[in-house]
């Protein structure tokens, strides 16, 4: 007995994720891109492409009610029916950081920055690498790259408080009150990322959940 | 496969093997039911989950070359053990069948049928049975006022329901249930599904179902029979969201063969 309906219904939202999955990455890259090269045209474009992004959370969302209500999945499908809905959200609201990035960038506009971003784009890019591993981890239903994932968050995590301090630093200085507000937005930048980290880190325990049917906390 | 239960157990099988014949209708099960839970069984047809059920009360007997080894026990007791007696043991261990099958008799009599010839009660306490049982089987607020009817005037649902009461009705201890709904329509169906766990607050019901969504809602424990085996056995929301064996994970998310 192949339930070929059900089992293409699967598929699509397999598919669906990971679309949606590059969506985000996209955005989270061009927005921590934009802001460095101070590209205000580019951060336009993640604020409004992020309109596709919340249609495919409702998409995909829907999707999993059809399938529990017409499908009843049962096992592994229950569980993948139960992660993509719960995965789905976590993408969205990396999508939403993507765009308070790209609002900062906005807002400093084409203000020279305080300070030269290596900090900030070293953060972005763990954080891509674990949206990346996350969604890997999710295709190939890898527990283990999902867990290598999760522990990547405490690196973030630490970076951001370097980040914390050293942008401290400028807002107590207050020598001009221009330095002080862009040290308070890039220090809201450097936040956005840590949960960006922290969406792709609870990917990586629902693709666990998924993968063995048991829950980890990282 | 033993599965321990960590609550007392009420019917326990070892080794069991039961054939018809040539045919090894079922094949080593061991398996502990739990006392007041509800225990679904499940798989393919022809699987063996019916004649397991049967066996607990021994209405495989009537098959003239059925057979079993092994053991299967109610609270210690061996059920094939020399000198049971038949009625006293099916009193214990009662069951309702897939179709409806009240007989040709008033409700009343439906119900005081097996007090009546086990003389469980007199006479005059027969209508305190009856109306208990019926009240215990969420039948009595609909059939009150026309206990003298015949009970094939009941509905399919109301028909099963009486059935449960008439089994209900000789005090026993254990409940099997063969596709008890499979007749049914979905608000008879729910309604038996809402009895079967009242009821499991005092009988040990062990329900043989087709339906997998209703092994899921009403039950506390599954078992799943493939080829006369006991494949898996577990909790049933366990067994469901995270099966163990990759035959039960098949089964149950429709990818069979």
């Amino acid at each position: 007995m192949r339930r070929r309906a059900y089992e293409a219904e699967l598929e699509a939202l397999n598919q669906d994720i990971l679309r949606m999955g590059s969506m985000v990455e996209n955005a989270v890259r061009a927005s921590v891109e934009a802001l460095a090269r101070q590209d205000l045209e580019q951060a336009r474009m993640v604020i409004d492409d992020d309109a596709a992004i919340d249609g495919m959370e409702r998409g995909v969302e829907q999707r999993c009610v059809n399938l529990l209500a017409l499908q009843q999945p049962m096992a592994r499908d229950l569980r993948l029916v139960a992660t993509a809905i719960s995965i789905v959200t976590d993408l969205e609201r990396m999508g939403d950081h993507a765009v308070n990035i790209s609002e900062v960038t906005a807002r400093i506009g084409v203000q020279p920055l305080i300070k030269p971003l290596i900090d900030i784009p070293g953060m972005a890019a763990l954080s891509q690498k674990m949206i990346k591993g996350s969604l890997d981890a999710f295709v190939s239903r890898d527990a283990e790259l999902a867990r290598a994932t999760c522990r990547k968050d405490d690196a973030v995590d630490s970076m951001y408080e370097a980040l914390f301090d050293e942008l401290m630093g400028f807002i107590v200085a207050g020598r001009d009150e221009s330095v002080s507000t862009q040290a308070v937005n890039l220090l809201f930048v450097a936040r956005f990322l840590e949960r960006i980290a922290d969406h792709a880190a609870n990917i990586g325990e629902r693709v666990i959940y998924m993968v063995t049917g048991r829950r980890e906390t990282y | 496969m033993v599965s321990r239960a960590t609550v007392p157990a009420k019917i326990e099988t070892v080794c069991l093997d039961a054939f018809y014949g040539e045919l090894h209708a079922i094949r080593d099960v061991s398996m502990l039911i739990e006392q007041h839970a509800i225990t679904a069984l499940i798989g393919p047809s022809g699987c063996g989950k019916s004649t397991f059920l049967r066996t607990i009360n021994r209405m495989n007997d009537l098959v003239p070359s059925f057979r079993v080894q092994g053991s299967v026990t109610v609270d210690g007791q061996d059920v094939y053990g020399q000198g049971v007696d038949l009625v006293e043991l099916r009193k214990r261990v009662g069951m309702v069948f897939q179709r409806p099958n009240p007989f040709p008799m008033s409700i009343f009599d439906n119900v005081a049928y097996g007090p009546r010839i086990h003389r469980l009660v007199g006479t005059r306490d027969l209508p305190v049975v009856v109306e208990k049982s019926l009240r215990a089987a969420a039948l009595w607020d609909e059939v009150k006022d026309r206990l003298r009817e015949p009970a094939l005037r009941l509905s399919g649902g109301q028909q099963q329901r009486l059935c449960i009461a008439r089994v209900l009705a000789v005090q026993p201890e254990v409940l099997l249930m063969d596709e008890p709904a499979s007749a049914l329509d979905p608000i008879s169906t729910s309604s038996i599904e809402d009895l079967m766990t009242e009821l499991k607050r005092h009988y040990t019901i062990v329900i043989v179902t087709h339906n997998m969504q209703q092994a899921a809602r009403v039950s506390d424990k599954t078992g799943f029979f493939l080829a006369g085996s006991l494949v898996e056995y577990g909790d049933t929301r366990e067994l469901f969201e995270n099966p163990k064996d990759k035959r039960t994970e098949d089964y149950i998310t429709g990818r069979f063969g």
